[in-house]
């Protein structure tokens, strides 16, 4: 794995960058708009998007202007492509 | 048919709130190289998420022939896109490999058949295989035309009142009507000038066609205006529609109102402005 980032700092966006974990497991650094009402929500979505693919060391720091879930999927999922060269879509 | 960013989540989620009658998302060219593949991401679980009702979703796809366009594929079929919308189509056998592409992942989902095709066309090569394109696929539903490049390839540049695009606008009208299939103009970016636009949008009309590709929903009103048929307009066709029913009811073909003889094609029009009417929300078909 290497550094990464996708997304943006725009409204209803959300920037994430993943970094080669230090420590076991996923740390989740997060920054948010909306941190009271959605904090836990966007750390869950994080982290299950990440499980899916596999992903289960590695510092996460994200920066949420408001994004939906989806959008916050489609992130992550850019960024973990990007760090680990693994794309999810067939050739 | 809005035009919509791929890369923009909030443009994404908001799109629907005015109304158009399809958006297209772009995976091309308002996305850049470096943000393919995060665009075509967001696009799939925009596509799979966002409730965007009865709204025609439409994704433009990079050509087949450039790293992009196969996963773009994947990524919007997968997602259970309406239509796909082929960039720079120059000839039917790009349809006939989009269909294929198409097909490939849909046998995997179980749900062949389910995704249309629109193909733009952007060239002059294009313009004389229009018809051979607009028949290429079952799945085909429309074509369109993309001005910007074409005007290009033809060696002018777009003007105010139209001239140079007249051509490509009447074969591609024509070409859809003869396939049977919808016809849509090209986009209309000098968001400043709504007087032009709207006289763009009254000839397109006129041409023949059955909408316009927008780039902002400022131009919605507009569209929705210059299409939506006159109360007398649906007055009128109502009456056809009603006299012709009375007509077969008593078994005979030939009917007059008002004194004028009603034939077939006096029918289909009036038939053609109740579908706009009711595409348009003026009337309900309770209401026929």
């Amino acid at each position: 794995m290497k550094e990464a980032y996708a997304g943006t700092l725009e409204s209803g966006d959300i920037m994430i960058q993943i970094e080669p974990a230090e420590t076991q497991g996923l740390t989740i650094e997060l920054n948010s708009t909306v941190m009271y009402q959605f904090g836990e929500q966007i750390r869950n979505v994080i982290t299950e998007t990440l499980t899916d693919l596999g992903v289960t060391d590695a510092l996460v720091k994200a920066t949420d202007k408001g994004a939906l879930d989806c959008t916050i999927r489609a992130r992550v999922t850019a960024a973990a492509v990007r760090a680990t060269g693994k794309d999810v879509w067939a050739d | 048919m809005m035009f919509v960013p791929g890369n923009n989540p909030a443009m994404m989620s908001d799109a629907h709130i005015y109304a158009p009658d399809s958006i297209m998302l772009d995976l091309e060219d308002s996305v850049s190289m470096a943000e393919k593949d995060a665009a075509r991401l967001l696009v799939h679980h925009a596509l799979k998420t966002i409730d965007y009702g009865n709204i025609e979703m439409v994704v433009r796809i990079n050509p087949l022939n450039t790293p992009y366009g196969k996963k773009d594929v994947e990524a919007v079929v997968t997602a259970g896109v309406h239509v796909i919308r082929m960039p720079k189509t120059e000839t039917a056998e790009e349809v006939v490999e989009l269909e294929r592409e198409i097909e490939r992942v849909e046998e995997r989902l179980g749900c062949v058949g389910r995704t249309q095709i629109m193909a733009a066309i952007e060239s002059t090569k294009g313009i004389i295989n229009a018809y051979a394109i607009a028949t290429a696929s079952k799945r085909m539903m429309g074509i369109a035309l993309g001005a910007e490049d074409y005007c290009a390839n033809l060696k002018t540049q777009r003007t105010t009142t139209g001239e140079e695009l007249l051509l490509a606008r009447q074969t591609i009208v024509v070409a859809a009507r003869a396939a049977g299939i919808d016809a849509l103009d090209t986009v209309f970016s000098n968001l400043n000038d709504m007087e032009t636009f709207r006289r763009e949008v009254e000839l397109i009309k006129h041409l023949g066609f059955d909408g316009k590709s927008i780039i902002n929903p400022r131009q919605i009103e507009i569209i929705n205006e210059v299409f939506t048929p006159t109360q007398k307009d649906i007055d009128k066709a109502r009456a056809i529609c009603a006299a012709i029913k009375e007509a077969e009811a008593k078994g005979s073909g030939v009917i007059a109102l008002n004194g004028k003889m009603i034939d077939k094609p006096v029918v289909i029009r009036a038939q053609r402005t109740i579908e706009l009417a009711m595409a348009a929300g003026v009337i309900k078909e309770e209401d026929l």
